[in-house]
């Protein structure tokens, strides 16, 4: 339902100015190509500043691409970014247009904008927030409302006015469990009742492994990878992922602990080091044994995750995932 | 370069069943010019329950606080009048031009353009319903600020009724140029000097009596929309106004709303996508 073609964004170059150096041009989006079928959950996972924001941004018609082409339900959204309004709901990382109304009106605003009559504004407005848990809120503006529950409000107002096609922008960000399963339960009826496809942003990588049916990893502006996260981790299958935590110094002394130093990525007192199995269990023997067993803190010892997957892909930045 | 699988190209899911005949989809539908203005009028006005009836009061007090300063300095008669049609058109600078241009200002750095943009309705309607509804701000501050000076300087109330004209027209002017300045500054610090810069100009040129003034402040007055709101006000005091005069004044008003208005609408259309 939305194809995207050797889609191009560069960033000019800034020149520095007393005090501030400049940046090099940048390129956003490098070549990106994507296929996203009808009703699927496709997520977009990368770091910060991978380009995630500037493809969706483009998909959304809010910027225009130096080239390349966009294709949502047969528009071309290049020519006509006007379309994109009357076919995408957007949920952006910012709430300013809506934070000074209330969860009420925002919802209701939203709807009328959207191009639904007074009274469908304010059926779908309480349907929504009722669905969300939101009605005791209804009342209080949106910027005397913690982060997550502001977010859910937007999203709220997201949801107002029915779309094929929801654009969320790390929707659950700050958000405790409770509003993040309402979040992916209005997202699943929304699948089941009318086939809605979600375009998903996210840096989290655990939300990423159990709500997308899809992901394309992003890193500096190209896509990496693109398939199911279990497919995707099956590329880094034969890999254990090793976390030791010392008391204090590592024990050096001991030499099979030397001998890792050179593999492990040290942050802190933590290593972590990716493991052939064989490997990772004659790890585990050492360091719950003997000279070593007595600087260790913790050890935990898993499968991989799409973390795992991206930086084997080569993604460039070492950090910038969470794991929340 | 980009990677995908080859599964996703042959697999049979591609989009072409929720397609019609030409291969494109139904748009959902536009939202009409006139309701979504309201939509957005009813919605900007909400916001000053929560943040601007504080600015408001500041906008009266500052205005009459200048009254009460100039009763030291103008005996009544000509230059009276056009202190309290000045003080009062100074609240819709105040509001219009200076908030507005700080409202749009903040609102494009921080995205939330973003919201008014993937909505699909009509430019003007965001731009019209945001400055209806500061120009609506304006309204108490205004009948306020008028009567206190028509007491403090014994002027005529018979006529007040004529701010019925003023303040729209006036709003619409001043906010018009709030609004395009906000839109078209290219950070917000610059957008809130610019309205700022703005209101004292309708301060300074608009409270002080004109004939006092050098050649080029006059000219500078002359430029000032705010002026023939003034203008137009000031006349109403006088035994016997020249009501065509009144009604050039106001037309210039509404001239130069329109095309504030219009510019704004642009300058939002060139805000929005980038």
């Amino acid at each position: 339902m939305c194809a995207v073609r050797g889609l191009t964004k560069t960033y000019p170059a800034v020149r520095g100015r007393r005090g501030a150096p400049g940046t090099p041009e940048v390129r956003a989006t490098d070549d990106v190509r994507l296929d996203i079928r009808r009703g699927e959950i496709f997520g977009l996972l990368g770091p910060n500043g991978a380009g995630k924001t500037t493809l969706v941004r483009q998909l959304t018609g809010l910027m225009r691409p130096d080239s390349g082409s966009v294709e949502i339900l047969g528009h071309d959204i290049v020519r006509h970014p006007d379309r994109a309004s009357r076919i995408l709901a957007y949920l952006g990382q910012e709430s300013s247009a809506l934070d000074e109304l209330t969860v009420s009106l925002a919802a209701e605003t939203t709807g009328r904008l959207r191009g639904l009559e007074a009274r469908q504004a304010r059926a779908e407005r309480d349907a929504v927030l009722d669905e969300l848990g939101l009605t005791p809120l209804a009342g209080r503006p949106l910027k005397k409302l913690s982060g997550g529950q502001r977010r859910l409000a937007c999203f709220a107002a997201a949801l107002v006015g029915e779309r094929p096609l929801l654009v969320l922008d790390e929707p659950t960000t700050a958000m405790d469990p409770v509003a993040r399963r309402a979040v992916w339960s209005a997202v699943d009826r929304r699948r089941a009742e009318h086939g809605t496809t979600v375009l998903l942003v996210t840096h989290n990588v655990i939300e990423a492994e159990t709500v997308l049916d899809r992901v394309a990893v992003l890193d500096q502006g190209r896509v990496i990878a693109c398939d199911t996260p279990s497919g995707l981790k099956e590329q880094v299958a034969g890999e254990v992922r090793v976390d030791l935590v010392w008391r204090a110094e590592a024990p050096l002394h001991v030499p099979e602990v030397a001998a890792l130093q050179d593999r492990a990525v040290a942050a802190g007192r933590r290593w972590t080091l990716r493991l052939a199995p064989e490997e990772a269990r004659a790890v585990v023997a050492t360091v719950t044994g003997g000279a070593a067993f007595a600087a260790l803190d913790d050890f935990t010892l898993a499968t991989p995750s799409l973390e795992d997957v991206y930086l084997a892909l080569g993604g460039a930045a070492q950090q910038g995932l969470v794991k929340a | 370069m980009s990677v995908v699988p080859a599964g996703i190209l042959s697999g049979g899911a591609l989009a072409a069943e929720e397609t019609d005949r030409d291969g494109a989809a139904e748009l959902g539908p536009r939202a009409r010019l006139w309701p979504s203005l309201a939509a957005v009028y009813r919605a900007q006005l909400s916001r000053a329950r929560v943040a601007r009836i504080p600015l408001l009061f500041v906008a009266t007090f500052q205005s009459v606080g200048i009254m009460i300063l100039m009763r030291g300095v103008v005996d009544g008669g000509g230059e009276a009048q056009s202190v309290v049609a000045g003080a009062s058109v100074l609240v819709v600078a105040f509001v219009a031009l200076n908030l507005l241009a700080q409202y749009f200002g903040q609102l494009r750095a921080s995205g939330g353009l973003d919201h008014y943009a993937t909505l699909p309705v009509p430019p003007a309607a965001v731009v019209l319903g945001a400055a209806g509804a500061y120009a609506s701000f304006t309204v108490p501050g205004t009948v306020v600020t008028a009567v206190f000076g028509c007491v403090l300087f014994g002027l005529p109330m018979a006529h007040l009724w004529v701010l019925v004209a003023v303040i729209p027209l006036a709003g619409a002017a001043l906010a018009g140029l709030g609004a395009a300045l906000g839109l078209l500054a290219p950070r917000p610090e610059l957008a809130t000097l610019l309205g700022q810069l703005g209101m004292s100009a309708a301060l300074l040129l608009g409270v002080l009596p004109a004939d006092r003034m050098p050649e080029v402040v006059r000219f500078a007055r002359d430029l000032l929309p705010s002026t023939y709101g003034v203008e137009a006000f000031a006349r109403t005091f006088g035994p016997h106004p020249d009501w065509a005069f009144v009604l050039g004044d106001l037309a210039v008003c509404g001239g130069v709303g329109v095309v504030s208005l219009a510019v704004a609408t642009w300058a939002y259309r060139r805000a929005a996508v980038r």
